[in-house]
């Protein structure tokens, strides 16, 4: 089966985003009342496995292993069948 | 001494590495990240650059290439020293071969500046380095910030894990000579025969360059003191 993977990649809340505040300093001066801004990373990407519980397990190593680095980011997966 | 340097697709201090290695006399013998076999070296180091244009991390997606697997069994079995300079040690951090990682600079800027580093501990292996000891190199980096999990920072220096901290000019760590917002100005770290720095020793080679504090960082890596 094929299944769709989204991997949403967060700084940790203790680790500075100083892209982030830059961001949120640019909404500020633009009017909005943003604050507290992160910018995080998403990856998709389409994976063959048997069925839906190897495939989340698959995708959780990978998220684990690379695509994340657990020191200082969090990761939050997703799997759906196509 | 066979000295091996690793370049990667997006390398660009390999060259000087190079040639700062056979400035100092040892046989430098440039490697591919492509390549599992590691040439017959007794050590390697892994330069400075951008390898894979910092995709993802830095040095993440380097620190996959199929050479590391090699590497890393070369560290494992034989105890050979590394050395990762810049985006080596981003590679080495991400490899899991030394502690921590290395995240974006406090200011959001990239930084070019040089800076003076205090030796805290001397890394295995290293000859003619006293803790206290105190280093002029230069900096370039976006990524050099580096961070460790909570409880992490104390048994780096009870184990002796820190190498360098970014000081003023008479040896004083603290806030104000902190360039880039790594955790207790954490500039370089070892882990049993592999150290990591994010200065350039191979720019710091020559009185005409601003300092010469290079040779003696890398002649002290290769266990030949500073003569």
């Amino acid at each position: 089966m094929t299944f769709n993977v989204v991997v949403d990649v967060a700084w940790k809340e203790e680790i500075l985003d100083p892209a982030g505040q830059s961001t949120a300093k640019v909404l500020q001066q633009m009017g909005y009342a943003a604050d507290n801004l992160r910018i995080g990373k998403q990856i998709r990407f389409q994976l063959q496995a048997p069925d839906v519980a190897q495939a989340e397990t698959a995708a959780r190593e990978m998220a684990q292993r690379l695509l994340a680095n657990p020191v200082m980011e969090t990761y939050a997966v997703r799997v759906v069948a196509e | 001494m066979r000295v091996g340097v690793i370049s990667f697709p997006g390398s660009n201090c390999d060259q000087d590495t190079l040639s700062a290695l056979g400035a100092l006399g040892v046989e430098a013998v440039p490697l591919w990240y492509g390549e599992k076999s590691l040439a017959g070296v007794d050590r390697l180091v892994l330069p400075g650059g951008f390898s894979y244009g910092d995709y993802l991390r830095s040095g993440a997606l380097a620190a996959r290439a199929p050479v590391m697997e090699t590497v890393e069994r070369a560290i494992r079995d034989e105890a050979m020293p590394v050395l990762g300079i810049c985006n080596g040690f981003q590679i080495l951090c991400e490899r899991g071969l030394l502690p921590g990682a290395l995240r974006p600079n406090a200011s959001g800027e990239f930084l070019c500046t040089w800076e003076t580093v205090r030796v805290a501990s001397v890394p295995l292996g290293f000859e003619g380095l006293a803790a206290g000891d105190l280093l002029r190199m230069p900096i370039a980096h976006h990524e050099g910030a580096f961070s460790v999990e909570p409880g992490g920072l104390a048994p780096l220096f009870q184990n002796g894990q820190v190498f360098l901290q970014y000081s003023d000019s008479v040896g004083q760590v603290h806030a104000l000579t902190n360039p880039n917002g790594s955790v207790a100005n954490i500039a370089g770290v070892s882990q049993g025969s592999v150290t990591g720095l994010m200065p350039h020793p191979e720019r710091a080679m020559a009185d005409y360059l601003g300092s010469v504090d290079g040779r003696k960082l890398l002649r002290g890596w290769l266990g030949e003191g500073d003569r």
